[in-house]
């Protein structure tokens, strides 16, 4: 009945889609009227405070726990001791063992920092100062403490991320030119400004749960299995947070431990993990090093690319950092071969810390680039174009949409690549060496189902309900635009409700993938609900169209109306009491309809198993970008400041401009971190991070974020989404780190292999 | 919880009584405090406001040099029309030091008494073994990671690093600590860690800072600061150095020089080496990256702080360098 035409991105200055429309929850956050997860006031509230293994390997032999427990208003403490009563919950794919117990404080240690002990007291500072009293005495055994522990191994090959296609090893081998180089990136970290926690309320077998989550329905599933309660009886609330980058879309082990000190106590807890225990008490990203060999022709012809990679896992659980992610991608090159290991040290199970894979996998293949370029002696812009992908060679698909040649063209006009001299060490400010880099991105479109529900009401307000949430990167708004796009009404009359596991079933925020999934099923949604809202004003008894023999109605404005034509004209709330309804809901998902039944909507939103990848049709989908870096160089001191950036983004139509822009931004802030001064210091010794907090685990401040252009080349690509967007939250950071680690050679002559590039490694 | 007991000084005498009780300490700024108690690292019984006092904050400055009081915020010294005139390493130092919101709360008399950035001592209930937190227990950094340790003063007891900016450039002009009746010179009241790392200052219990006084010469007016570091802003030094010239009439010969260093030694560090080699000199590049090169004579590397022994020279120089219109 009612046909939409998307428009392209930026020129809907009215608040609709593509329009540069300010955050809808700016306001409340900045002037402290957003409540977060531990901000919930809750009645008869106690305080859960961890204690962190001291050591990295061994046993819990005993823990002492009278101290604690006398000391005032202490009411429990949790130990290896305690069975919890709790099972193993399902991995994200929804595979579970049956009926196997859950012990998130473990006898056995495997990495320094690991939750053992839980002490729960009347107040944060009581129980804060009992958890000092907690003696545990171990059994220690060896450690292996990093990739270059000696006897961490070159660890096991993980077939699945095998990759490869010619003969790479016989081309390379055969090549003119041929480049070799290891890199290397240590284990970095979100540090989100909110730090973790939750507060959980038990009534009766009904548990609600505060904790910022990117995936309320996907936590709200683990919570129910680790309790064996039906899913339903799990509430995850979640409307504000304060940013997750990857960290907070599961349940923890201290979640787990709060929610059964609430149990066992009778009481609503609190569990605020503090600063120093967030670098333990989840994973951040898995230190890597990848070997990287390129052969070319003498003009610059890739002929092959060798790639063998590693990251660490724990001797837990299996996460891959994937070095190889970006490798096959980025150029045309006939024989390819990459394969990558995990390697088991004792660390806690590393996470997805944003663009997991791409990130370190675009920091060795964009470094070594621009080592061939200079082992050619051919501007690395050049080579890149010389060796355009102009089809995904590892599926053989066509790309849906690749617009790197137009960003790596547009961003080296607007930055004045021409202006460079390719020879190191040839351009200079004064006493400061002045160095430019390019490094490519890229980040997999991936697609999965979500549901949305419309809500237009009597006073012709319009309300978007969904589990969806928004970590900052601005759901609420870009759904209000979404919503009012279809409803032909302004984004401020619509009211966005996320960040709620009751609510209807999203898929989890990562991946890139949320905004390209829930505006989809927004926009099913309200369209259903403007079908209806013309189908009743054509056929109401009370509709003042009811007479107008016109067939459909035109919904603009905020006011509905014949088109083209003479009629009456109403405001919908004049409408909906016309007609005399108070509401009209609609809820739509964006499942299939041969596979929409409550085991398909199960699947689709508390699992990852339904999430298609890039190149599940017949196309090859991915979001690209081509920064330009400039730095400047104190060779004297080796410091390293980035004084301009450049970076043009290929991830299709943009919802809203302003924000794709502020989260291109910060991911490229996140990257100048990565390449400067991020890097959890190991002591050897103990397998403990020593930098564990945000004085001494550095992130960039304000006086080391230059001016970031950003711009925009993409097209509505629309078999990436409904809309025609492509992810844009974790592209940004990719290729950063290679593009200041190659301006700095640029800039020096050296290179720098592994991160961060610190002033040492330049003096 | 830790229950501390909360006394409101009526005068500098009174407080200085109620810190002669064990476990009694001063709250001025509460930067540090607040931090090394959240860290478990200071555990006071009780807290002795003196924030109120009057006339601790008073700050003068004249031809004879400035008087600062202990609790002047280090922000309203940095901004001190009359510190920058006079003494512009001194106004440096504290503008490049923490962030904003810390220099608006922070006291110039805390600032003197900050404690070390040294992991190992900033978490007892992990590494139990700090001669500095627990004396004779050990040293936990030594063998561990040391890239933000000292290379000069060292001891087998004690690698950390006093992390001041403030009090290296006040060692370089020669100020003094007033602690009431008494006063030092600042160099001597910093003491080296040898096998007592937990004295760091000649301070006596009872005993409060009052202020500083910092004596006016020619090479203080004629000063910089130079801190470098990776990050940007809000970063401890991994080199630093206070530089100080005075030229005779010629414009060019070097009367009197003042180097000190920060950021690498046990306690600030003055350069007297550099100093005397470069006094009655020219300035040339060469001979000043010469005389540099003395400013770590004595430096002892634990691994991960080798680069300082590299690096702090070359800040010295600079900083030598620009104020002698050289760089």
């Amino acid at each position: 009945m009612t046909i939409m035409e998307t428009r392209k991105h930026g020129d809907a200055a009215d608040g609709m889609v593509g329009g540069r429309f300010s955050r809808l929850d700016g306001k409340l956050k900045t002037t402290g009227g957003a409540t977060y997860a531990l901000e919930q006031p809750v009645k008869n509230l106690v305080h859960a405070v961890l204690v962190q293994s001291t050591i990295a390997a061994g046993r819990v032999v005993a823990v002492d726990a009278g101290k604690a427990k006398a000391a005032p208003g202490v009411l429990s403490v949790f130990t290896p001791e305690d069975d919890l009563g709790l099972l193993v919950a399902s991995d994200w794919f929804g595979n579970r063992p049956d009926n196997q117990p859950f012990h998130p404080l473990p006898r056995e240690v495997s990495f320094n920092g690991q939750a053992i002990a839980a002490v729960v007291a009347e107040t944060l500072e009581q129980a804060t100062e009992a958890a000092k009293l907690v003696k545990v005495s171990y059994e220690e055994t060896q450690p292996v403490t990093g990739l270059d522990d000696p006897n961490a191994g070159e660890g096991r090959l993980v077939d699945m991320l095998s990759v490869g296609w010619g003969d790479a090893e016989a081309a390379y081998a055969a090549a003119d030119i041929r480049i070799e180089a290891e890199y290397r990136t240590p284990r970095e970290y979100h540090v989100p400004i909110e730090p973790h926690g939750l507060t959980v309320k038990w009534e009766g077998d009904f548990l609600t749960v505060w904790e910022p989550s990117q995936w309320t329905h996907g936590m709200a599933r683990t919570y129910a299995e680790w309790f064996n309660i039906p899913a339903d009886n799990v509430r995850i609330v979640s409307p504000f947070i304060g940013g997750g980058f990857g960290s907070k879309a599961m349940g923890y082990t201290y979640s787990a431990v709060a929610a059964a000190a609430a149990r066992k106590l009778g009481r609503p807890v609190k569990l605020a993990v503090t600063r120093p225990q967030t670098f333990t008490a989840y994973g951040g990203r898995a230190a890597t090093r990848q070997t990287i060999r390129i052969g070319a022709t003498k003009d610059g012809v890739l002929q092959a690319i060798v790639h063998r990679g590693a990251s660490e896992t724990s001797v837990l659980a299996d996460f891959p950092e994937q070095t190889g992610a970006a490798t096959p991608l980025l150029y045309a090159v006939p024989n390819l071969s990459t394969q990558h290991r995990l390697v088991p040290v004792n660390t806690v199970t590393p996470g997805a810390l944003r663009a997991p894979g791409k990130n370190p996998s675009a920091f060795g293949l964009e470094s070594a680039i621009e080592e061939l370029s200079y082992a050619i002696g051919m501007d690395p812009l050049e080579l890149r174009l010389r060796n355009y992908a102009d089809h995904d060679y590892q599926s053989g698909k066509p790309w849906s949409t690749r617009q790197l040649r137009e960003a790596l063209t547009v961003g080296a006009e607007v930055f004045g690549w021409s202006k460079r001299s390719h020879e190191p060490r040839s351009m200079r400010d004064g006493r400061q060496l002045v160095g430019w880099g390019i490094g490519c991105g890229t980040f997999p479109v991936l697609k999965a189902a979500s549901e949305a529900l419309i809500r237009i009401l009597g006073d012709g307000s319009v309300e978007v309900v969904s589990g969806a949430i928004d970590m900052g990167q601005g759901t609420y708004t870009i759904l209000a635009q979404t919503a009012a796009e279809v409803l032909g009404v302004p984004a401020e009359q619509v009211d966005v409700k996320l960040g709620d596991s009751s609510l209807p079933g999203a898929t989890v925020a990562g991946g890139s993938m949320l905004a390209g999934a829930i505006t989809g099923a927004v926009h099913k949604a309200a369209t259903a609900a403007r079908d209806e809202l013309i189908g009743l004003a054509l056929n109401d008894s009370n509709s003042p169209f009811r007479d107008t023999g016109a067939n459909t109605l035109v919904i603009a404005d905020g006011r509905i109306s014949v088109p083209r034509g003479e009629g009456p004209s109403l405001t919908l709330a004049e409408l909906m009491s016309a007609i005399g309804r108070d509401r009209i809901e609609t809820q739509r998902n964006t499942l299939p309809e041969g596979a929409n039944g409550p085991e398909d909507h199960k699947r689709s939103w508390t699992t990852m198993a339904n999430i298609e990848g890039p190149t599940a049709g017949d196309l090859s989908m991915h979001s690209w970008c081509a920064h330009f870096v400039e730095v400047k160089v104190d060779e004297d001191f080796g410091t390293v400041r980035v004084s301009r950036v450049v970076s043009a983004f290929d991830c299709g139509r943009i919802y809203n401009p302003k924000l794709a822009e502020s989260q291109w931004r910060g991911g490229i802030i996140m990257g100048i971190g990565q390449a400067l001064l991020e890097e959890g210091l190991i002591d050897e010794r103990f397998g403990r991070v020593i930098n564990n907090n945000m004085g001494d685990y550095l992130v960039p401040t304000n006086a080391d974020i230059p001016h970031i252009q950003v711009i925009s080349v993409g097209i509505p690509d629309h078999d990436a989404s409904v809309l025609g967007g492509k992810g844009v939250g974790e592209v940004g950071i990719v290729g950063v780190a290679p593009a200041i680690a190659n301006a700095v050679f640029h800039a020096t002559g050296k290179r720098v292999r592994d991160l961060p590039i610190t002033l040492e490694k330049l003096i | 919880m830790r229950d501390f007991s909360y006394f409101r000084a009526a005068s500098t005498e009174e407080a200085s009584r109620a810190t002669l009780d064990a476990g009694a300490m001063l709250l001025a700024g509460g930067t540090t405090l607040l931090d090394l108690a959240k860290c478990g690292v200071t555990e006071p019984d009780t807290l002795v406001d003196i924030t109120h006092l009057a006339g601790l904050g008073d700050m003068t400055v004249d031809a004879n040099g400035a008087t600062i009081g202990a609790l002047a915020k280090m922000g309203e010294v940095a901004d001190h029309p009359g510190v920058k005139a006079a003494f512009p390493a001194v106004a440096q130092s504290l503008s490049l030091a923490a962030s904003a919101q810390l220099r608006n709360m922070a006291t110039i008399g805390g600032n003197l008494l900050q404690r070390t950035r040294c992991s190992y001592f900033r978490e007892p209930g992990v590494f139990p073994a700090c001669n500095k937190r627990n004396p004779g227990s050990g040293c936990s950094a030594i063998g561990g990671v040391t890239r933000n340790h000292a290379v000069l003063g060292t001891s087998r007891a004690c690698i950390a690093v006093n992390p001041g900016d403030l009090a290296v450039a006040l060692v370089a002009f020669d100020a003094y600590v007033e602690m009431g009746r008494r006063r030092v010179a600042i160099e001597d009241f910093y003491m080296l860690p040898g096998e007592t790392p937990d004295w760091e200052t000649v301070l006596k219990k009872g005993e409060i800072i009052t202020g500083i006084a910092i004596p006016a010469s020619p090479a203080a007016k004629n000063s910089t600061y130079l801190k470098v570091r990776d990050r940007q802003s809000y970063e401890f030094a991994a080199a630093s150095a206070a530089v100080g010239i005075e030229f005779e009439a010629d414009g060019k010969t070097v009367r009197d020089i003042r180097v000190a260093l920060g950021g690498v030694a046990t306690r600030p560090w003055r350069a007297r080496a550099v100093e005397q080699s470069l006094i009655g000199t020219v300035l040339n590049v060469e001979a000043v990256e010469k005389a540099s090169r003395l400013s770590v004579e004595g430096a002892v590397s634990h691994g991960g702080n080798r680069y300082k022994i590299e690096l702090a020279p070359r800040v010295v120089a600079r900083a030598i360098l620009t104020m002698g219109g050289l760089a």
